[in-house]
């Protein structure tokens, strides 16, 4: 097995009383978009500044290739961060502000000279080399980040939400250029967000943190299909959850009994036992809707968003399912009526249990 | 069409509501005068005593009771008096030599509060402001007493020290506010970029800190130069500065030469204070 790029071997980060990460094991391999993706305060942040050094660790270790550099200091590492708000100096020209590494690492003139012209023209700003940032827009700005980062080609390089500023346009210009950018370059790319489309987008692989811990790590669709926890399936996109015990188990089949002794059929890849307390994940999308179904309620309210229709439906112990269904025609949102009862039909294979 | 046209009572209505409005705004305009006025009042409380001193500085009469015609012989009075002359030349040394060490030290000082944690920081904190809000009065009780002490002969180098010990505050204020707004962002990403300490210091912190520093500079400069109770306190034989020799003057009897040399001093001010807040707000806008 190669050396990953950079392995996170037990950080805990506290601030204070305060613990900001709480045992993270992480290991990102060479050439990867990995992506860490929470809520605001569960420890993303911290964790990547650790990586670039800006933060100290309480304990644990980072290793750069297999090279611990836990206490080696931020301008020692061979890693260059995109801050949120971009960081420019406002003092010094484009062209001084993506010189400022290469001047730093006391490369030759010439060569710095060469190395700042293709980075901006890399990043398509070849043109505003004289100007000064706040001369610059945002996108603008964002791009002059960018260049002043990778222009010192790191081994790895940390984006704190880099697009956090941008409207929502340009932001989803920038995250389709950024991960072709990042394939062009091939260097690894460890990616800070909160906004799990934007992660699902870019990534190769996200690691889902909450309260300091990582939950999950795994590729996007893996992430979406089979979470392993309530909070991931939750932030990361919409979610239906119903709460029942085991009533039968056959091999990955698994029948959930619900409070009102409702069976319904969901798959587990995680071993459960006859009677255990589980919970139901399925997402709206993957639930049909028909006149009678493996579970029955009522329509509850109709929301037409265009390209689909939302249907909330609720069941007879009153939790509440939200169905999509995509409007292929141009009537099928007045299928059914509210108050009507409906049933509820899934395969299996969609519906994961979760252990309580 | 006919109920287009207005009809009488409709056009004694316009000309009612016409009439209303031309009084609306009357009384409009009315408050008006009156919060101009009011407003102008204050201005020439504040402003009347300046503008007669400046218009004294040119009256011929030795007296500032009557005008009787234009002159600038004061200021030629002003010129050929050798010990104006000397008085500005020390204060001129005074301003300058303090406001350069007292830039370097209240700049330092503003770095190490701002930038490091320390456990007696409060405390360091809280004795930065103090020379703002001791009476100068007792500052310059203070200083004596303390220059007796040590057996220092009163003269030049005792009223640098003194303005030294009261400029300190200010630049270290004032270079520390422009500190805060710049954060720590800049240094982090500095650092991110391969500069050590020192080069972060001196490639990102100090160049966006000048406006901060000079802005102090000039408020320091400023002080110094008109400071006349701690001056007084802490001068010796041959130091005396030009506010010191200003109130000399004035013992004996108030010539225009004072009004002149007021004027010039006035103008001074008022070119020192705005520069120096422009560069702060400009430095502020980057």
């Amino acid at each position: 097995m190669t050396v990953p790029a950079v392995e996170l071997v037990n950080v805990i980060k506290h601030f204070g009383d305060v613990v900001a990460v709480n045992d993270v094991n992480l290991k990102i391999e060479d050439g990867e978009f990995f992506s860490l993706l929470g809520p605001s305060g569960c420890g993303k942040t911290t964790t990547l500044r650790m990586i670039a050094g800006l933060e100290t660790l309480t304990s644990g270790e980072i290793l750069l290739r297999g090279k611990a550099i836990g206490q080696t200091p931020a301008f020692k590492r061979p890693v260059n961060t995109v801050f949120q708000n971009y960081a420019l100096f406002p003092h010094l020209t484009v062209e001084r502000n993506v010189a400022f590494g290469l001047e730093m690492h006391k490369i030759p003139k010439e060569e710095i000279k060469k190395r700042v012209a293709e980075a901006l023209d890399m990043v398509l700003m070849g043109d505003l080399s004289r100007r000064r940032p706040n001369q610059l827009s945002g996108g603008q700005q964002q791009r002059i980040a960018l260049a002043r980062a990778l222009v010192n080609r790191p081994e790895v390089l940390l984006l704190d939400e880099p697009l956090g500023a941008l409207d929502l346009k340009l932001r989803k210009a920038m995250q389709l250029e950024l991960k072709q950018l990042q394939e062009q370059v091939g260097i690894t790319f460890i990616y800070v967000t909160h906004d799990q489309e934007e992660a699902l987008t870019m990534s190769d692989r996200i690691a889902v943190m909450d309260e300091g811990k990582i939950l999950q790590i795994g590729a996007p669709q893996e992430i979406y299909e089979h979470p392993n926890t309530r909070f991931v399936a939750d932030f990361i996109g919409e979610t239906n959850f119903l709460e029942g015990t085991v009533s039968d188990i056959n091999g990955e089949a698994i029948d959930v009994s619900l409070d009102d002794h409702t069976i319904v059929k969901a798959h587990s890849d995680l071993s459960v036992q006859k009677g255990q307390k589980v919970g139901v994940v399925i997402r709206p999308e993957k639930i049909n809707l028909a006149s009678s179904g493996m579970v029955e309620g009522k329509v509850l309210e109709i929301i037409y968003i265009g390209t689909d229709t939302r249907y909330v439906v609720q069941l007879k112990d009153n939790t509440s399912i939200t169905v999509r269904e995509q409007n292929l025609n141009s009537t099928q949102a007045n299928k059914y009526k509210r108050g009507d009862k409906v049933g509820l039909n899934w395969d299996p294979a969609n519906a994961q249990v979760l252990k309580k | 069409m006919t109920d287009q046209i207005p009809s009488k009572t409709h056009q004694t209505q316009l000309r009612l509501d016409y009439l209303a409005k031309g009084y609306a705004s009357f009384i409009n305009r009315l408050k008006q005068l009156f919060f101009n006025g009011y407003a102008g009042l204050v201005y020439l409380f504040l402003y009347a005593p300046i503008i007669l001193l400046v218009v004294y500085s040119f009256n011929e009469s030795r007296f500032p009771t009557y005008w009787t015609g234009f002159t600038l012989q004061w200021y030629r009075v002003l010129f050929d008096d050798h010990l104006v002359g000397a008085a500005l030349k020390n204060t001129l040394i005074v301003a300058t030599s303090s406001t350069i060490i007292s830039t370097i030290i209240g700049t330092m000082i503003a770095i190490g509060v701002e930038r490091y944690r320390f456990r007696t920081k409060p405390v360091v904190d809280g004795l930065l402001i103090m020379p703002i809000i001791i009476p100068d009065i007792a500052m310059a009780i203070m200083l004596l007493v303390f220059f007796k002490l040590i057996k220092m002969n009163l003269g030049l180098y005792t009223i640098i020290i003194a303005h030294v010990a009261f400029n300190i505050s200010f630049v270290a204020i004032i270079v520390r506010a422009r500190m805060a707004t710049l954060g720590t962002a800049m240094e982090e990403a500095a650092s991110d970029l391969y500069a050590n300490e020192w080069q972060t210091f001196w490639r990102v912190t100090f160049p966006l800190l000048i406006p901060g520093i000079l802005g102090g500079a000039l408020f320091a400069f400023t002080l110094s130069l008109d400071d006349f109770v701690i001056t007084n306190f802490t001068s010796g034989p041959g130091s005396t500065t030009l506010p010191v020799r200003i109130v000399g003057m004035t013992r004996r009897n108030i010539t225009p030469e004072i009004n002149a040399l007021s004027t010039l001093m006035l103008i001074s001010a008022m070119t020192l204070v705005p520069l120096s807040l422009w560069l702060q707000r400009r430095a502020k806008m980057s």
